[in-house]
């Protein structure tokens, strides 16, 4: 039998649904494998007492033949989630102690659903970075090694905890979040799934905000299938969040599987950069290869701005970041350092509470949006914006979605960027531009590298065309049929 | 082009003033701008703070409908552009009393744009002011710096209220017209129940912007819309009533001027009235003026709605009381002044009509505007503190039109009603104020004065004036309680003139 930990999200669903497997058991497994991963540090709190009470309630549902579309199953929650008296931090010094009264309504739709909540996972300090180095607690370690290597790997970021807990089989799923990449750039670099969903899709009431423009939260699954799952349980209309789209959900697990034949699929020739590594161009092509053998028709396809997106992304993401980063002053919550007089005190509060990629963004920010560089930058950068988002319209025009490589490379060594910001930004050079333009934007594993590390393949559909997104990802998914997985070296 | 009103005398020669201000009104709702919570004034300490409010992590805004409406409402009262796209930005600063670390307004693109307003100054002139454009915005927590030598208190009440900041065009030449404009515009934010205008609480209060130029200046700046004709400008910061908006006006020019004259320069700063010392005080410098890194809010979407919306709501405007007071001229046949007395706040006009309703309406106002607001001036009350109300106050005109009291019995019967707040009626009845209308009972008494006063008689046929002595004595006999007309008309029939 299949050990409980190795089962997808939508298997174990069946097996809860005909009482074959308790949510208890389902979720003592899942704790004691987060126990004896913790070595990887995935996890910032573990939440063992609440999950098996959690899980108690669900096999009382599921008794009853109730339960909702996640009814026990076991999930992992990023850190930057408020969830009610469990300690949510952005993994910030700043906001060290901080358990709020309120639950975002992502988890809360999430607990609705019946799902079961593990603990909170590890992320780059306020969802600033791409390798997970960034959090107070401390890097998260990528299950993944290079072949005969035994030197640790970033797991990227900022997702880098949830994707590792997914990767690690330490959950059936976990929650993300996505401003540049962050969901689908570390699902890329475990060997997962990773979904950004259309922005407005996901409420964002209770998520700390980062680039409140760009922010939207999504899943990292194992498969295309169980992602689609929890996205249908985690989106929906949130009259406590302006910007969330009164619309209603689809089912999208229903849209996994069903044929692309005719699609017509876009291959953005100016993702061909310089210096991209042989085997991610291969990969690309084995990607279009396997969408052509599904029956999709290739178009090349041209988005101009691409080379601007990440420039424009690295102005506007920190502006809004130093704007909304400006209430953690020590006053109301979480850490005061007391110094000399007002300013003194927010100086020092800040300095001792933010890491330096935080602090670098909020002085970008700052700077981008002063008197004097307003025009020049800020406004500049949404113009460029704006003309990004017209790019894809154009190519939208022409086809239903486009298939990228996630990431320019698999993942890097711990520390190998870490003294370099630029070179770390060009992470998300081929997913920041979903961001600027609110589109969906999903990663799968589709191959290794030479190195027996997992590449992704990135399929980007027009906005709320999520259902046709989650088709050609499964279809892609299909041919793939990437089943390797990483030794288990980290246990006990 | 008339005069410049004020002139200030310098060594140098005439000064002028140049003032256009900066009023916050808060929006009369419940709730604030962009969160549930109660923006009712008076609570607790940090009793009506919201999870928005105190800006916690991931908390967004939500903007309250009502305050739109309010805006929009305003921004008719002014018979302003109404703006169908207008957009929320964020003004960032430190500051305990702020917990975002930004102030939601609105920079680029106000709901209103440009109005304007008649003022009617206290000689009876008027005078047109252009208003700039009024926005919306959050207003900040309160800061109690001397409830502890160290410590300072945040009291977030008031954190995310919604205020209307309503900015005039510099078109204000003196202190009195700036505290006239002050008040116009409290008067119709009150006649449209926009806001409450209390400007001791708080609900209302000025930003000062002065400038001096010399005669001539303006004119230039008038023809071409030049700033550069007007001298450098100082914001006196958070003036709380119509008086203290004269007074920064004035000591804020008489500093300017002496700086000019001595040869200086006037520096671009925020500054605060000392209304005991009758003084400004510089806040800040130009240089030490904040950097607001204003942006536009991305929690928020474009504030867009359709013309309907603002037709509908236009149709439920009030009168407001430059309509009105033409209207108590034209159909009630007021004096202009009595209209503009009485119109020029809501409760006034208010309480006027509900006491001409179905009454003369010359003696209401003449009941109103003199003797009850006299009586007011003098007891330093309010009308919403009158001890007289409009049914009392009715209720004692009727009494003179049905001849059970006289007009000068009336005022002593008001007196009463002023001091103890009892119905006219029930003051007639207990004093015995009856007037005598009994033609027999005045006739018993004047028979027996021309059988008295055969003297008197004599006089009175050669000198009808004297008629006013026996007049005299009939009153004094009835306590002043018989019909005056009656009782002349007996007197002239009996002593046959």
């Amino acid at each position: 039998m299949t050990a409980l930990t190795d089962l997808t999200l939508a298997a174990a669903k069946a097996k809860l649904t005909a009482k074959d497997i308790s949510a208890k058991e389902l979720t003592q497994a899942h704790l004691a494998a987060v126990a004896g991963a913790r070595s990887l540090n995935a996890f910032t709190t573990e939440t063992p007492d609440k999950a098996l009470a959690m899980a108690e309630a669900s096999d009382a549902r599921l008794a009853k033949g109730e339960g909702g579309l996640l009814e026990g199953v076991p999930l992992a929650i990023k850190d930057l989630f408020c969830t009610r008296d469990v300690e949510s931090t952005a993994c910030s010094n700043i906001l060290k102690g901080f358990k709020p009264r309120y639950e975002s309504t992502v988890t809360q739709n999430l607990w609705d659903a019946g799902a079961v909540m593990l603990g909170k996972t590890s992320m780059d300090e306020f969802a600033m970075g791409s390798s997970n180095e960034t959090a107070c607690g401390g890097p998260v370690t990528n299950p993944w090694r290079r072949q005969g290597s035994n030197s640790a790997l970033v797991p990227g970021g900022s997702s880098g905890g949830s994707a590792t807990a997914v990767a690690a089989r330490l959950a059936l799923g976990a929650t993300a979040t996505d401003t540049g990449g962050s969901i689908r750039q570390p699902a890329a670099f475990t060997g997962t799934v990773g979904v950004k969903p259309t922005y407005g899709r996901c409420s964002r009431w209770g998520i700390v905000a980062f680039a409140s423009s760009l922010d939207q939260a999504g899943p990292i699954a194992r498969t295309v299938e169980d992602a689609a799952l929890m996205l249908t349980a985690m989106a929906g209309h949130d009259p406590k969040d302006s910007t969330s789209l009164p619309l209603a959900t689809p089912d999208f697990a229903a849209a996994c599987g069903t044929s692309i034949k005719g699609l017509k699929i876009g291959v953005p020739r100016e993702y061909r950069v310089d210096g991209m590594p042989d085997e991610i161009e291969s990969l690309w092509r084995t990607g279009i290869a396997w969408a052509k053998d599904a029956g999709a028709e290739i178009v090349e396809v041209s988005l101009p701005l691409t080379k601007y997106a990440l420039p424009t992304y690295y102005i506007i993401a920190p502006a809004e970041a130093s704007s909304n980063l400006a209430r953690y002053d020590g006053m109301r919550f979480g850490v005061r350092v007391d110094g000399d007089g007002l300013t003194g005190t927010y100086e020092d509060t800040r300095a001792a509470g933010f890491g330096p990629e935080v602090q670098r963004r909020i002085l970008i920010g700052t700077y981008v949006l002063s008197a004097g560089y307003y025009d020049a930058y800020y406004l500049k950068a949404q113009k460029v914006r704006r003309k990004i988002r017209d790019d894809f319209d154009q190519a939208f025009t022409q086809v239903d979605a486009l298939l990228t490589p996630t990431t320019p490379t698999a993942a890097f060594a711990a520390g190998e960027k870490s003294d370099d910001p630029l070179a770390m930004y060009l992470n998300d050079s081929f997913t920041v531009t979903a961001n600027l333009a609110g589109l969906p934007g999903i990663s799968i594993p589709a191959a290794l590298d030479g190195d027996g590390l997992p590449l992704g393949l990135q399929v980007i559909a027009p906005a709320l065309a999520e259902e046709r997104m989650f088709a050609v990802a499964s279809a892609l998914e299909k041919a793939a049929a990437f089943d390797a997985r990483p030794d288990v070296w980290w246990a006990g | 082009m008339p005069d410049c009103p004020y002139t200030l005398p310098g060594a140098t020669g005439d000064w002028e003033v140049v003032v256009g201000l900066e009023v916050h009104a808060q929006v009369a709702s419940k709730a604030k701008l962009f969160s549930g919570a109660s923006a009712e004034y008076g609570a607790a300490p940090n009793s009506h703070v919201s999870l928005v409010d105190a800006a916690m992590p991931g908390m967004l805004p939500v903007i309250n409908k009502f305050c739109v409406e309010q805006a929009i409402r305003t921004g008719l009262g002014l018979k302003a552009q109404i703006n169908l796209w207008s957009r929320f930005d964020r003004k960032n600063y430190f500051y305990p009393d702020l917990p975002q670390g930004y102030q939601i307004s609105q920079f680029k693109d106000p709901i209103v744009g440009e109005g304007e307003i008649v003022v009617e100054l206290d000689d009876g002139e008027t005078i047109t002011v252009g208003i700039e454009r009024l926005h919306l915005e959050q207003d900040a927590g309160k800061s109690i710096h001397d409830l502890d030598p160290k410590a300072t208190y945040v009291d977030l009440n008031r954190s995310g209220v919604a205020l209307m900041e309503i900015v005039s065009k510099p078109d204000l030449r003196s202190p009195q017209q700036a505290a006239a404009y002050v008040r116009k515009l409290r008067s119709i934010v009150r006649y449209l129940g926009t806001c409450d205008g209390n400007m001791a609480q708080g609900s209302m209060r000025a930003d000062v912007n002065v400038s001096v130029c010399r005669p001539g200046a303006y004119e230039k700046y008038k023809a071409k819309g030049d700033f550069s004709h007007l001298g450098t400008r100082c914001e006196i910061k958070n003036v709380n009533s119509q008086r203290f908006v004269a007074l920064a006006v004035e000591v804020e020019a008489r500093r300017q001027i002496a700086i000019l004259e001595d040869g200086g320069r006037i520096d671009q700063e925020t500054r605060l009235l000392d209304t005991v010392k009758g003084e400004t005080r510089s806040m800040r410098s130009k240089e030490e003026a904040h950097d607001y890194r204003y942006f536009p809010d991305p929690d928020l979407l474009p504030l867009e709605f359709e013309q309907a919306w603002v037709d509908e709501i236009k149709k439920t405007l009030p009168e407001l009381p430059d309509e009105k007071r033409k209207r108590f001229v034209a159909e009630l046949g007021l004096s202009d002044y009595d209209a503009g007395v009485l119109t020029a706040d809501k409760e006034r006009a208010d309480f006027f009509e509900a006491v001409a309703d179905g009454r003369d309406p010359k003696l209401a106002a003449n009941w109103v505007s003199q003797e009850l607001f006299g009586a007011l001036n003098k007891a330093d009350k309010d009308l919403s503190d009158s001890p007289v109300s409009t049914a009392q106050l009715g209720k004692l005109i009727d009494l003179i039109g049905d001849d059970t009291i006289s007009g000068k019995i009336a005022k002593d019967v008001f007196a009463k009603m002023f001091e103890t707040g009892d119905d006219p009626a029930a003051i007639v009845e207990r004093e015995g104020l009856t007037q005598i209308t009994d033609t027999g009972a005045i006739e018993a008494i004047i028979d027996a004065l021309i059988a008295d006063n055969p003297k008197q008689v004599e006089q009175v046929k050669e000198k009808p004036k004297a008629l006013g002595w026996f007049v005299g004595q009939v009153m004094q006999q009835t306590q002043g309680k018989a019909n005056p007309g009656a009782v002349n008309k007996l007197l002239k029939e009996k002593l046959g003139l």
